[in-house]
């Protein structure tokens, strides 16, 4: 393994606007008197409700357990009532079931678990357990459950762990901070993360435009043979397959994971939450989020607890300064526009991010013109100029067979396409519409 | 010397041409593919629309399966009763005619009643409801982007003001539009039946209210109205048509709905329902 990253093939470099929050201390944002706990927060099968309507709760307690092995439990953010079961604006548009609590302001804990002082020591399959039943997911925005990639099946062999701290999203500093302020946290779960693949070492993958996080993590790295890997700026770096290819070398195949090519990937805040969970014995009940853009007064880094209402959020940024034209949870590159200030942090989100009118316009799509810059900057190397026109001509099957599916949805083709075109959206489409007649052909 | 050639070459020619006219009529002749005529008449009797509404690949398949009694006239939708009769008559089997169905868009909310925020997206309702569910406010109304009009290969489906409307005396029943609505919001209805409940949402009644002007609240008030006779049904915070037992157009006065959601389906596809909340 070479200290020099490969660079992967292309990439886009919209400006950054990371200034605005980078220099901002995390804050810890104060007690809210109701939270509204969105159910399905993972990847794969949704949890199972363990409480009613009237129910009192501690702060940490259990409220919903996994529904499956690719899925997690949730807890509560803090102690309460449960007011309601109902239903609240979720991030895709539709409402979702959640969890309403009305605080009581103890704050008082009644952990689903105790911490693990001796975790060098622990087996690797308790540590497993407890970063599930912790009710950890991919907290960079994909909202795996992290323990999936922590079980790979027998006969997988795994030699390299990424903690990704690549952070490319233009706007996005919370994992920057993080890295800053937790170093320490983020090495540990480093550590703890290896014990579980049974490795002795992890590399944590940061882009070139946080020095004071990559100097910081080196100087406490060394503990656990912990190695940090600064990466060059070209978004999206932080793309589970573009991040093992720059650091490893290794190309994942189309519709194979990472674990094909001995990798497993986590992000460096679900790694901080890993660290919590074993040696502080805390459930993922809170996250690290960036609330920024022009419009925002003072943007910042600040830790909600998990079913803080985005209006509670932006408010503590102290509200804002000019009407936004979009309002998007996660970075502008890959986050989904809401309709509703009533949708409410979960545990994959990274950024609250206000878009002003002039930032924003508003464009009809134009002919593709054949200028083939979407597939210079495709980092998955596929056509999404003539994927695009399949998509058009709602010729689905067309598109699987140019591997629409291998898409990652970084959204880079629809940045630089001249005409624009919403490349992204048809890809998202296609994938869904494949997708169906799988379900069909196999029902 | 020249004539000699000119009249060498029509006389081969000639010849030529005789022979290969006897080889085809020969060949003809010995591998004749019979053909039922009746087919070629059945299909000549049908529309020849090629919709697939009787489930079977076009018309040329389903005259195919007409002829050889897999099928009855009847299943075609696009066939009035006459076209039916003549088929029947022509072939003297059974007309095998169902009730005539219609497609029903179970939702009235347009743009000016349920509008929650701009989308600038593709606008084909199954790509829209992939990223951010469209502009309306209903997560189970009609997305408005004319999916199921596209698939209509009658035209009965129009798009106004972002909502799909049928017009019931334009619609086959061939229920192409079902498959593509991924709301599940259009059912197929008797076409006798006038009355329906143009909302899908099962909410409670005041949060469809928050969301459109039109929605269905499970007043009751038609329930009263059509007093001893079942012909409406209640079914949680939504009211149907019961179809077994249809309304008569005169119920929806009678009721005076207050949200307008219940419909006679010739008035809503007239637009006469127009800006209607009290």
């Amino acid at each position: 393994m070479s200290d020099k990253p490969r660079k992967f093939k292309g990439g886009v470099h919209p400006s950054d606007s990371k200034a605005l929050s980078a220099s901002c201390a995390i804050q810890d944002a104060p007690l809210l008197d109701k939270y509204v706990v969105i159910m399905h927060q993972n990847i794969g099968a949704p949890p199972q409700l363990l409480v009613k309507k009237g129910d009192v709760v501690k702060k940490g307690q259990l409220l919903a357990k996994a529904g499956g092995f690719v899925s997690v439990p949730l807890h509560a953010p803090t102690s309460g009532t449960v007011s309601a079961i109902d239903k609240c604006p979720g991030p895709t548009g539709i409402s979702v079931p959640a969890i309403h609590i009305d605080a009581d302001g103890e704050d008082e804990w009644g952990s689903p678990f105790e911490p693990i002082a001796n975790w060098q020591n622990c087996p690797a399959g308790e540590l497993r357990q407890r970063v599930w039943d912790a009710g950890i997911v991919g907290m960079g925005g994909a909202g795996f459950p992290a323990h999936v990639k922590l079980s790979p099946p027998e006969g997988k062999e795994i030699d390299t762990l990424i903690l990704n701290g690549a952070e490319c999203e233009p706007y996005l500093t919370a994992d920057h901070r993080l890295m800053l302020e937790q170093a320490e946290d983020v090495v540990l779960g480093a550590a703890i993360l290896a014990r579980i693949l049974g490795l002795e070492s992890a590399v944590i993958g940061i882009e070139e435009n946080k020095p004071d996080a990559i100097a910081k993590l080196e100087e406490v790295a060394g503990k656990y043979h912990v190695r940090v890997q600064p990466l060059p700026v070209n978004y999206p770096q932080g793309a589970e397959k573009q991040l093992i290819y720059a650091i490893t070398g290794r190309e994942v195949p189309v519709g194979k994971l990472p674990m094909d090519v001995k990798c497993v990937v986590q992000n460096v805040a679900s790694a901080v939450a890993v660290a919590d969970a074993v040696v502080k014995g805390i459930p993922s009940i809170e996250r690290v989020t960036t609330v920024t853009g022009r419009p925002v007064k003072t943007p910042g880094n600040w830790r909600f607890r998990i079913g803080t209402p985005i209006a509670k959020a932006l408010e503590l940024a102290g509200g804002i300064t000019e009407q936004p034209a979009k309002l998007l949870l996660g970075g502008p590159m890959m986050g989904i526009a809401q309709s509703s200030l009533g949708v409410t942090v979960m545990k994959n989100t990274s950024g609250i991010l206000l878009i002003s009118s002039d930032e924003v316009s508003l464009y009809s799509s134009e002919p593709c013109i054949r200028c083939g810059r979407c597939v210079e900057v495709c980092p998955m190397s596929i056509l999404p100029a003539t994927i695009s026109q399949a998509v058009e001509n709602k010729r689905f099957d067309w598109a699987q067979e140019l591997n629409v599916q291998a898409c990652i949805e970084c959204g880079s083709c629809s940045y630089v396409c001249p005409s624009h075109r919403p490349l992204n959206q048809h890809f998202k489409w296609a994938k869904v519409e494949i997708a169906s007649k799988l379900r069909r052909r196999n029902d | 010397m020249e004539l000699k050639f000119i009249i060498i070459s029509i006389i081969s020619t000639g010849i030529i041409g005789v022979l290969l006219g006897v080889i085809i009529g020969v060949v003809a002749k010995a591998f004749a593919v019979e053909i039922d005529e009746r087919i070629e008449k059945v299909e000549e009797l049908l529309p020849g629309a090629n919709c697939g509404g009787c489930g079977f690949a076009g018309c040329s398949a389903f005259a195919k399966a007409v002829v050889a009694e897999e099928a009855a006239p009847g299943q075609c939708p696009v066939c009035s009763g006459d076209d039916v009769a003549n088929i029947a008559s022509y072939l003297g089997i059974e007309a095998g005619q169902g009730e005539k169905m219609v497609a029903l868009v179970r939702c009235s909310g347009d743009i000016s009643n349920t509008v929650r925020s701009l989308y600038n997206g593709i606008r084909d309702c199954r790509s829209a409801v992939v990223v951010a569910g469209g502009a309306k406010g209903c997560d189970y109304g009609c997305l408005g982007f004319g999916s199921c009009a596209n698939a209509c290969p009658f035209g009965a489906i129009e798009m106004r003001d972002g909502l799909a409307v049928v017009h019931p005396e334009l619609c086959v029943g061939c229920e192409n539009c079902v498959a593509t609505c991924p709301k599940n919001l259009i059912v197929m209805v008797p076409a006798a039946a006038e009355v329906h409940v143009y909302c899908n949402s099962p909410e409670k009644g005041a949060a469809k209210r928050q969301v459109c002007k039109t929605a269905c609240i499970a007043c009751r008030k038609c329930v009263k109205a059509s007093g001893e006779e079942e012909h409406m049904l209640v079914d949680g915070f939504l009211v149907k048509t019961n179809y077994e037992n249809p309304p008569s157009a005169d119920l929806v006065e009678a009721s005076a709905c207050p949200t307008t959601a219940l419909r006679v389906a010739g008035k809503h596809a007239a637009n006469e329902y127009q800006g209607v909340s009290k």
